[in-house]
């Protein structure tokens, strides 16, 4: 299995643990990756506000540097990678007009974009190519007693929902229960979560995330599992600013790639635990946690 | 005392505004819009509009051009997509928004000192420029261009980041910015 991989800017910056956590986590499972070169921003929400002509040329340059470097499908952590990638693909498909205008800017350097080359979260890969029965076999340590709320967030779902279910997405919580956790059932698993609101309109974004948090704790959730670098951050960074408003709900937050490589067994300096506001002390073998102590909300105490 | 009018008029109108919209490609199924609220309702942000989604999608089928354009609302919409899913008419609300987003910055008429444009616009500069995002100095970037002294508030985070190893100034770049650029020059050019 060979899979082209796309970091995206966020997953060399602030969402660097996701990768840190992944690439080994795919490794151990003998998943062949190679970051795709050269590879470019893939625009975001960004991007689109301001000209989605330039942004489906934006996107479409990774589609076919994939196309060049063996038409391999195209492996897509960042939630917003991932649906931006897939949305340049539909609109190329249903849209001739915008179709010539990429087509325009690949010829001009000699591309090309017509293998339709697939685009795919790890969750699908990991669930459809790999399949729980060969990550169970792997699991070493099991998460025997760790309650996760798993947390999917909006765009590997919305508006495209190519591997899992719209409303009631359950490849996570199938994986964290093949790891041996216990998975939190809650209502909020695809609630946004503000996104960028948290930077620019924070009345808004910090009381999303506190209600993400309210909820997973008050579900009895130990932690919460994303998939996006940038739900993590938002969930796990601004704890100072959601305690002055609402009070305290220290909660960590992972990605699911760390907890497969707990349960893996994997060393702790392999899965980038340390790269949370919150940390995550729970291990396998270790007693369920008690609630975060005082040492742990230091760092975030203004 | 301040007064305003609070309900529109004919005059108000831009005739051709609506129709100019729904001819975009993703945006068509807009004339079938039955104003049901299901957008307002599972917005998770519809709480902090100006206009409801609902109601800019009507401002926006009916030509109250200057409204919709100048709202906060389409700046708000952080792409979650619900109201896309659970339209009962299929209408793709979360794109009719990028669109309109679009004419706003084109026009020069989003709300001044309001963040979220800002962002889009250095985003935008940054990523044509450099073909990828350096997220430290984008946000640094925000700050400076809304609310200088806000970024002195968030210091704390300034240090978790340091402490856990996540904070960089360094400029990412890709290496071949200048095909980048050249396929931004040929999808300019008229076909």
């Amino acid at each position: 299995m060979k899979y082209s991989y796309f970091p995206g800017c966020s997953l060399k910056g602030l969402g660097r643990a996701y990768e840190e956590s992944l690439l080994p986590v795919m490794k151990h499972l003998g998943v062949d990756l190679q970051e795709l070169d050269d590879w470019n921003c893939c625009g975001a929400t960004a991007y689109m506000s301001v000209d989605e002509a330039k942004a489906c040329v934006l996107a479409s340059r990774n589609l076919a540097l994939a196309e060049r470097d063996g038409n391999h499908p195209i492996l897509a952590p960042c939630s917003a990678c991932y649906l931006v990638l897939n949305k340049t693909k539909h609109y190329l498909h249903q849209y001739p007009k915008m179709k010539a205008t990429v087509d325009r800017a690949l010829n001009a350097v000699g591309m090309k974009c017509e293998k339709d080359v697939p685009v795919r979260h790890p969750l699908d890969v990991l669930i459809n190519d790999i399949g729980l029965d060969a990550i169970k076999m792997k699991v070493t340590k099991p998460l025997q007693g760790l309650k996760v709320a798993p947390y999917y967030g909006c765009q590997i779902v919305r508006p495209y929902a190519t591997f899992d279910d719209q409303a009631n997405p359950t490849t996570m919580d199938r994986l964290l229960e093949a790891l041996g956790a216990t998975v939190i059932r809650w209502p909020l698993k695809t609630k946004c979560c503000g996104g960028s609101l948290t930077g620019t309109i924070p009345e808004a974004g910090i009381r999303m995330v506190y209600i993400l948090l309210n909820e997973a704790k008050k579900r009895g959730a130990d932690c919460l599992a994303t998939v996006c670098p940038l739900c993590q951050f938002n969930l796990d960074g601004y704890h100072s600013a959601v305690r002055r408003q609402y009070g305290d709900v220290l909660l960590p937050t992972v990605y699911f790639s760390q907890l497969m490589g707990l349960a893996f067994g994997l060393p702790d300096r392999d899965l980038a635990l340390n790269r949370a506001a919150i940390p995550f002390r729970w291990r396998p073998s270790s007693p369920p946690p008690a609630p975060a102590q005082p040492p742990a909300a230091k760092s975030v105490a203004a | 005392m301040n007064i305003t009018r609070t309900i529109k008029y004919e005059a108000d109108r831009v005739k051709g505004f609506g129709d100019e919209v729904m001819k975009v490609p993703g945006c068509e199924k807009l004339k079938d819009c039955i104003q049901c609220g299901t957008c307002s309702g599972v917005c998770p942000l519809s709480v902090y509009m100006d206009y409801t989604p609902r109601q800019v999608m009507e401002l926006t089928r009916f030509d109250f051009k200057k409204e919709v354009l100048s709202s906060k609302t389409i700046w708000l919409c952080a792409s979650c997509y619900a109201c896309t899913c659970e339209c009962p008419r299929e209408i793709r609300i979360t794109d009719i928004m990028y669109e309109l987003k679009q004419r706003a910055i084109h026009e020069g008429v989003y709300p001044r000192k309001f963040p979220i444009p800002v962002l889009a616009q250095e985003f935008e500069k940054m990523v044509t420029a450099n073909g990828r995002i350096s997220e430290m100095p984008l946000v640094m970037k925000l700050f400076m261009k809304t609310d200088p002294l806000g970024a002195m508030g968030n210091w704390q985070m300034g240090l978790d980041l340091m402490k856990t190893g996540r904070f960089s100034l360094a400029s990412e770049k890709i290496n071949n910015r200048e095909q980048l650029a050249k396929m931004f020059a040929a999808a300019e050019e008229k076909a």
